[in-house]
């Protein structure tokens, strides 16, 4: 790969704004260097192409950068054209699909919270996720209105990479909450569609060890919540 | 199409995310229908187009609901590629710049506005050093972005960006007004303060812009703000 037609992607393992980027190129089969930051000491390149926010993920294509994750998934779908479509063709769909994701978009913040709260702090920001949560669940039957389907003929776009993001390390979540944050009987849809992604050899690829993802939230807690008297 | 208006919009004069969404018309030569709505007493019809977050702006498009201002934009740029100006560049390098900056606008000088707004006292000099900072960062990296040859701004050429500049910043008198501090410094944000009024001396401009002493009394009752002396 000459430097004139490269496409190298910053990210680290446990972003899940990385992870967008990671699937979206993978699903489009197109070929990438890989570059792991160490978000404690970011590399020269790094703060370089990305000097407004110093954050991953970047992309850079043919030596240009493109940082924010959402932004690099258009780029990605607007560039290489051929399928599969990351987003519908169809103006008033892709209207929808992005109205999705800019729901899901403040969930990032509230479930992160979550983590790295107790007591009645952590009661109030799972509180507000689960119900936000409960208002996707019955929303969404209007992009599946006949449940989800196996991603066997189409591959993930880019509400479910979102979705994914959010959502699929949720074996984390439930680790640290101790009971199941996305119970089936709640959310059998949001259920069903992690599922049918974690079927999909892509997804499976860019989901880090929940292990080790648990072992950094809980490092992550130690130093965000005080200890007790 | 019988009866049916091919475009309408249900908007609040004060509202910033539904001003984008008229000037973004207006500025492409579409026509549509406008409904106000008092928000204390939202309409059936807004209730029924935006369930999940009941708020406007709602662009409806031969009887669709399309919501979220930046998704509507996106949209209407995509459903009327012939009504120059395109708000969004062709080329996906540049779009992607574009989508960059648009969120930064959002997430990043928006946020600083509203958090000057709804803070006082020493909260409220944090606040608008925050802006200031902000404003800096736009100045120091959005190069080309930001017109240097403020007489080429016109009506025709303005662009996703100048929406979102000016409907944030447009009002940025009254606000001064009402809070007693310099929002926008030619000294300090010589690029900004010439951009932001070249727009506002624009004529289409002008037509959306509501009276300096509406917006004043707006902001003191929304916000509960006692007239500074």
């Amino acid at each position: 790969m000459t430097e004139e037609s490269s496409v190298k992607l910053h990210g680290s393992w446990a972003s899940p704004f990385a992870m967008r980027a990671l699937l979206a190129l993978k699903v489009k089969g197109i070929d990438f260097e890989y570059i792991e930051e160490d978000l404690s000491n970011k590399s020269e390149s790094l703060l370089k192409y990305n000097p407004v926010h110093k954050k991953v993920p970047v992309l850079v294509h043919n030596g240009k950068p493109i940082s924010e994750s959402l932004v690099i998934i258009g780029y990605i779908d607007e560039v290489w054209t051929d399928s599969p479509h990351l987003l519908p063709t169809d103006p008033y769909l892709r209207a929808k699909h992005r109205f999705w994701v800019a729901f899901f978009e403040p969930l990032f913040e509230t479930v992160w919270k979550t983590l790295i709260t107790d007591g009645e702090a952590q009661k109030t920001v799972l509180e507000e996720s689960l119900e936000k949560l409960d208002v996707a669940e019955q929303g969404l039957k209007e992009i599946f209105p006949n449940g989800v389907p196996p991603f066997e003929k189409k591959k993930p776009g880019y509400l479910d990479i979102v979705f994914y993001s959010l959502c699929g390390t949720h074996e984390a979540v439930d680790e640290i909450l101790g009971k199941k944050f996305l119970t089936v009987e709640r959310y059998p849809l949001l259920v069903s569609w992690v599922n049918a992604l974690k079927q999909v050899p892509e997804v499976i690829e860019v989901t880090p060890p929940i292990p080790k993802l648990v072992g950094l939230i809980h490092f992550i807690r130690q130093r965000s919540i005080p200890p007790k008297a | 199409m019988g009866d049916e208006v091919e475009v309408r919009v249900h908007g609040m004069w004060a509202s910033t995310y539904s001003k984008r969404v008229e000037l973004a018309l207006k500025i492409k030569g579409i026509p549509y229908e406008y409904v106000e709505e008092d928000l204390m007493n939202k309409s059936q019809a807004l209730l029924e187009y935006n369930p999940i977050h009941k708020k406007v702006p709602v662009l409806v498009h031969n009887g669709k609901p399309i919501v979220e201002s930046l998704v509507i934009l996106e949209y209407i740029d995509e459903v009327w590629p012939d009504h120059a100006p395109r708000l969004l560049p062709r080329d996906p390098v540049d779009r992607a710049r574009v989508r960059f900056w648009s969120g930064f606008l959002q997430n990043q000088l928006l946020e600083s506005v509203l958090k000057l707004v709804m803070s006082s006292g020493e909260e409220q000099e944090k606040a608008l050093d925050e802006l200031h900072e902000k404003m800096t960062i736009m100045e120091q990296e959005m190069g080309d972005i930001i017109p240097k040859d403020i007489s080429s701004i016109q009506s025709k050429s303005l662009g996703l960006l100048d929406i979102q500049v000016i409907c944030t910043l447009g009002a940025y008198k009254a606000h001064e007004q009402v809070l007693g501090v310099k929002i926008l410094d030619p000294h300090k944000h010589s690029l900004i303060y010439a951009w932001v009024n070249a727009m506002m001396d624009l004529p289409m401009i002008k037509e959306i812009t509501p009276p300096h002493d509406n917006v004043v009394n707006f902001i003191q009752m929304i916000f509960k703000i006692n007239p500074s002396a």
